[in-house]
């Protein structure tokens, strides 16, 4: 019999449920994540810049610069722990005249505030440290604790450890509806109807209608697109840091940032837009080249290997929205969480957890608890003796699927057998990084859906490319069923 | 079996690797490896089982498993050393390759290498394809894969944007395996394919060929492809408003060009042309003394034929660098692609040269009436006529070796209508 | 006044063929004989695969061992899909003898052991 019941529910796999579902899992509770897509981390979490920000930009007071601060302050520990890659690279905002290296003055008081440590460096000790900044520029303010995470791991590690903790994870079952029932919620699906003690709504755009079904919110969201550019990673020392111009009230603007891949990352653009319009256009492509070549002129764009856009859930009031509602208390609503929510996903997991879920149910630490991932064995990482060893003892490392970012057959096998079961092209390329390259999977492609049809024991031709109905090939020929 | 020492590794078993190895041991190269990331030797003629190859290299015309059998037999007929399933994983300017398999990983030393690892198709990523990224959006050789070796359409309503062959070809697989090719796009205003490919790929099953044509955006619903609107587009590649048609469709199959797949050359430190190919001199010898690449890493050729044959002259390079006979490499003049060639190899010619050269470009758009032009910087040195070159077929003229003497400068090739 | 593109080979000739059946532009022979036949009755060399069993691999490549009637490929495409090999297959086995009559068989254009 399928369960229904639950102590909670957690609308939502993106970064921020991923977190939220983690921080639960050490707790005696009974706990199902609903995601409406067929993995996680598919939306807003996926399409960002994953910059881990220092947190001296928001404003002071706000809950954007608290979690922030706090959020940064997490990753090192937990990506440990979660076997992720992050690097605390630090960035630069770039002041392009004096005019605006009196904003950066400005801008220092407020990372005083936020507590963030910053340092002002003019023209000669900028150009030192990036040699191929715009040489007009006038100076820039470092942010030492700024990072670059890869921020596809940091969520499906997140839920897989969850997963190991005993949470449960539906794909594919986004909720419709939520009524209160008074002593219990009941939250609709196509599929199901759960019963929860608790939700926790943190469906990204789709959380905006779903709390409004219970309460008329005093905020609108106003989804704003962003469109951006990944290089190949063959020009080493492009950049060294997150490089951003001065902000402005349309966000952090165009920022230049290696990936923790060695690629690099130009973008966003900042256009309202609809919440599911993942397109990319020309014309603001263009704009946004213009933008970045301002500050680095000499980016590579021959080496230009994707271009993609992500949606953010821009609040009217531009500040994150994390509270039960008013008039139900036990819904726990997170909302507009836009930049900075990536490097806040951990301080706010843990604020939900601590702040808002413990007055509602008893918290009582599992005493299995795991708070670590199975380690994982990236061959490009190691040094030959290490790789030749791991060889001899399992064969399958030695055989490269993806030539491109020079992936293993040993780590695609090891991605499916972990708990979250990766099933798509685009869930192995997420963990794995085959498919990331250059051919972004012309060659490779064929080679994993190979993969997953032998190790899910399915035909080829049911092998998806993502989402259901995205087949990688849909008819066998020669008559064959 | 790998060994630690080589005379002569061969990175990449398909043509060109098959036959710069062969070549290398009829002149007497004893040690050789050839490395080769598949199962099989022969790259990616194994996909390709139209016809069409050979008739340069064999006189007669094969399919491509045909041609590459014809290589491989040649492999093990000569006892040349090949290892399958696997990969090299970075190369050291020094001629140190790390290699892994199943078996082990191997760092093995080369006295000379030949890198022919082929090309990459351009996706839809570096092309900036407007609109959503649906899936269905598939490169034609991925595609080609699918259909020749795994058995599968990746759907029945395709639409095909460049003129590129292996976009023509699979138009032509896809219809005769009973999907329904809706069209052509070309971005330029003449087809990028072979002009029998237009007419026994296209004509023949009525394909519409859209020139000056490209597709203007991609529309899916919920990460599934619906539709692709194309436009056509001005003299200069810009949308013209109002010519949009659109079609329902499964598949969008990419054949938007190839790219020479040089990463581990360039991880090595040898210097790469705007291509993407290696910088060589007249030796096909990269800026790596030893390191000697062919093919479609070097550059994307039009026929295999044309790619055993570089090869085979490469081997020739090889041996004379082995034996220690090369002529003086210490300085060499530039050949620079002048006016209407999109780029001309070899990149330099070194002073002690003492061959005829031949060199090989492609001009940047169709041109009738021309003549080609070698000009030592501004001073003229030969001029060739030509009725007609294209960007699709690669023009090889050769200058003998007293005429190469004459340049002090530079070389520099440039095309110029006849007046 | 008839042009045309010579197929026989990847060189792709502009042949013109005048009232008289006198072919001019073309490289070889084989481009003349092409344009006579490309005007009188086409012919196409087709190119396909075949099922394959007991092998790691489904599909074997084939060909028409010579060029057929240019209106009989889809009917000869149905002959093909009803074929399955099992391997070992080579070069040259044949996959179909006299396929529809024509006097052409298919044949196999590769080898696989395995």
């Amino acid at each position: 019999m399928k369960k229904t019941n639950y102590d909670i529910v957690v609308i939502g796999a993106g970064v921020i449920g991923c977190n939220i579902a983690r921080e639960l899992s050490q707790y005696e509770l009974s706990v199902l994540v609903l995601e409406k897509d067929n993995d996680v981390c598919a939306r807003a979490s996926m399409a960002n810049s994953a910059i881990v920000h220092s947190g001296y930009d928001p404003v002071p007071g706000t809950l954007k610069a608290r979690f922030n601060v706090a959020g940064n302050k997490m990753f090192d520990e937990l990506c440990k722990r979660l076997c992720v890659e992050f690097y605390r690279i630090g960035s630069l905002t770039i002041a392009m005249n004096d005019e605006q290296m009196k904003t950066l003055m400005s801008l220092k008081e407020r990372a005083k505030e936020n507590g963030v440590e910053v340092k002002i460096l003019n023209h000669d000790e900028l150009l030192k440290i990036e040699p191929n900044i715009n040489p007009s520029a006038a100076g820039a303010l470092l942010a030492p604790t700024a990072g670059i995470v890869d921020p596809f791991t940091f969520c499906a590690h997140n839920i897989e450890n969850a997963l190991d903790n005993g949470v449960i994870l539906h794909l594919n079952e986004a909720a419709s509806n939520v009524i209160d029932n008074g002593d219990h919620f009941l939250v609709k699906t196509e599929k199901d109807t759960y019963q929860a003690k608790i939700v926790i709504n943190a469906a990204g755009h789709g959380s905006y209608k779903l709390a409004s079904q219970l309460e008329k919110l005093d905020y609108e969201i106003n989804p704003r697109k962003g469109e951006y550019f990944v290089f190949d990673h063959y020009t080493v020392g492009l950049v060294n840091h997150t490089i951003f111009p001065l902000p402005s009230a349309k966000g952090k603007g165009i920022l230049v940032s290696p990936t923790y891949s060695g690629n690099y990352l130009v973008g966003p653009s900042s256009e309202l837009s609809e919440a599911e319009d993942h397109s990319t256009d020309p014309a603001t492509l263009a704009m946004v080249k213009a933008g970045a070549l301002e500050m680095v002129p000499s980016l590579p764009f021959n080496e230009l290997i994707r271009v993609f856009a992500g949606v953010r859930a821009t609040p009217s009031d531009h500040d994150f929205h994390i509270a039960p509602l008013k008039t139900h208390p036990k819904f726990i609503h997170l909302c507009g969480i836009e930049s900075p929510g990536f490097v806040s996903s951990p301080a706010i997991a843990l604020y939900v957890v601590n702040e808002l879920v413990k007055p509602l149910i008893n918290l009582k630490k599992k005493n299995n608890y795991i708070p670590n991932i199975r380690p994982s064995l990236v061959t490009r990482k190691m040094d030959n003796v290490a790789r030749a060893k791991l060889v001899k003892e399992h064969p399958e490392y030695g055989e490269i699927i993806c030539q491109c970012e020079k992936i293993s057959k040993g780590e695609i096998l090891d991605a499916m057998s972990r708990s979250d079961h990766p099933h798509t092209i685009k869930a192995i390329k997420k963990r794995c990084r085959a498919g990331f390259g250059k051919c972004q999977g012309g060659f490779c492609q064929p080679l994993v859906a190979k993969m997953i049809s032998e190790y899910y024991h399915i035909p080829l031709n049911e092998v998806l490319y993502s989402k259901i109905g995205s087949n990688v090939v849909r008819y066998k020929t020669k008559g064959e069923k | 079996m790998i060994k630690s020492n080589y005379d002569l590794v061969v990175i990449g078993g398909g043509s060109a690797g098959m036959a710069g190895a062969i070549e290398a041991r009829k002149l007497g190269v004893k040690d050789i490896l050839i490395i080769e990331k598949n199962d099989y030797l022969g790259g990616i003629l194994n996909q390709c089982v139209h016809n069409g190859f050979g008739l340069t290299e064999f006189k007669e015309e094969l399919t491509g498993p045909e041609f590459m059998t014809r290589l491989s037999d040649e492999v093990e007929k000569l006892k040349i050393d090949y290892v399958l399933n696997t990969t090299v994983t970075s190369l050291l300017p020094d001629k140190t390759i790390y290699a892994s398999n199943q078996d082990g990983f191997y760092v093995i030393k080369a006295k000379a290498i030949l890198l022919t690892t082929g090309c990459y198709e351009r996706n839809a990523g570096a092309i900036m394809l407007p609109g959503e990224r649906p899936s269905g959006v598939v490169t034609a050789g991925t595609a080609q894969l699918y259909l020749n070796i795994y058995g599968y359409l990746v759907g029945k309503r395709v639409f095909i944007l460049g003129s590129g062959d292996i976009g023509l070809i699979m138009a032509r697989r896809l219809t005769l395996e009973g999907a329904k090719v809706l069209g052509v796009a070309e971005l330029c205003p003449y087809s990028n394919g072979l002009n029998r490919n237009i007419v026994q790929c296209l004509q023949d099953f009525n394909i519409p060929l859209y020139l000056s044509h490209t597709v203007s955006n991609v529309s899916g619903d919920d990460g599934i492809l619906k539709s692709i609107t194309i436009s056509q587009v001005d003299e200069h590649n810009q949308i013209i408003p109002g010519t949009e048609k659109k079609y329902e469709c499964d598949t969008l199959l990419l054949s938007v060009g190839l790219i020479p797949n040089s990463p581990l050359l360039r991880d090595a430190g040898a210097k790469l042309a705007r291509t993407k190919g290696a910088i060589v001199n007249e030796r096909y010898e990269t800026s790596i003394p030893g390191v000697f690449t062919a093919g479609n890493v070097l550059h994307v050729h039009d026929l295999v034929d044309l790619v055993t044959k570089e090869s085979r002259l490469v081997a020739h390079f090889i041996k004379e660098y082995l034996d220690n006979k090369q002529s003086d490499s210490s300085s060499s003049l530039d050949v620079i692609p002048g006016d209407g060639i999109g780029y001309v190899l070899p990149h330099k010619i070194t002073k002690g040269n003492t061959h005829d050269v031949t060199f090989k470009f492609r001009v940047r758009k169709p041109i009738k009436d021309l003549n080609v032009i070698f000009l030592d910087k501004d001073h003229e040195i030969k001029r060739i006529f030509k009725p007609v070159l294209i960007p699709s077929e690669m023009t090889e003229i050769n200058l003998t070796n007293d005429e190469l003497k004459q340049f002090k400068n530079n070389i520099t090739v440039k095309v110029e209508k006849k007046v | 006044m008839k042009e045309l593109v010579c197929i026989v080979c990847p060189r792709g000739c502009q042949l013109k063929v005048d009232d008289k059946m006198n072919v001019t532009g073309n490289f070889c022979p084989r481009g003349k004989a092409y344009a006579i036949s490309e005007l009188t009755h086409p012919v196409r060399v087709v190119t396909s695969t075949v099922k394959l069993k007991n092998s790691q691999y489904v599909r074997v490549s084939v060909k028409t061992s010579q060029a057929i009637p240019k209106e009989k490929m889809f009917a000869v495409m149905e002959e093909i899909n009803k074929v399955t090999l099992s391997s070992p297959v080579h070069i040259g086995d044949i996959a179909l003898k006299n396929v529809l009559n024509l006097g052409v068989d298919v044949v196999v254009t590769k080898n696989i052991n395995k």
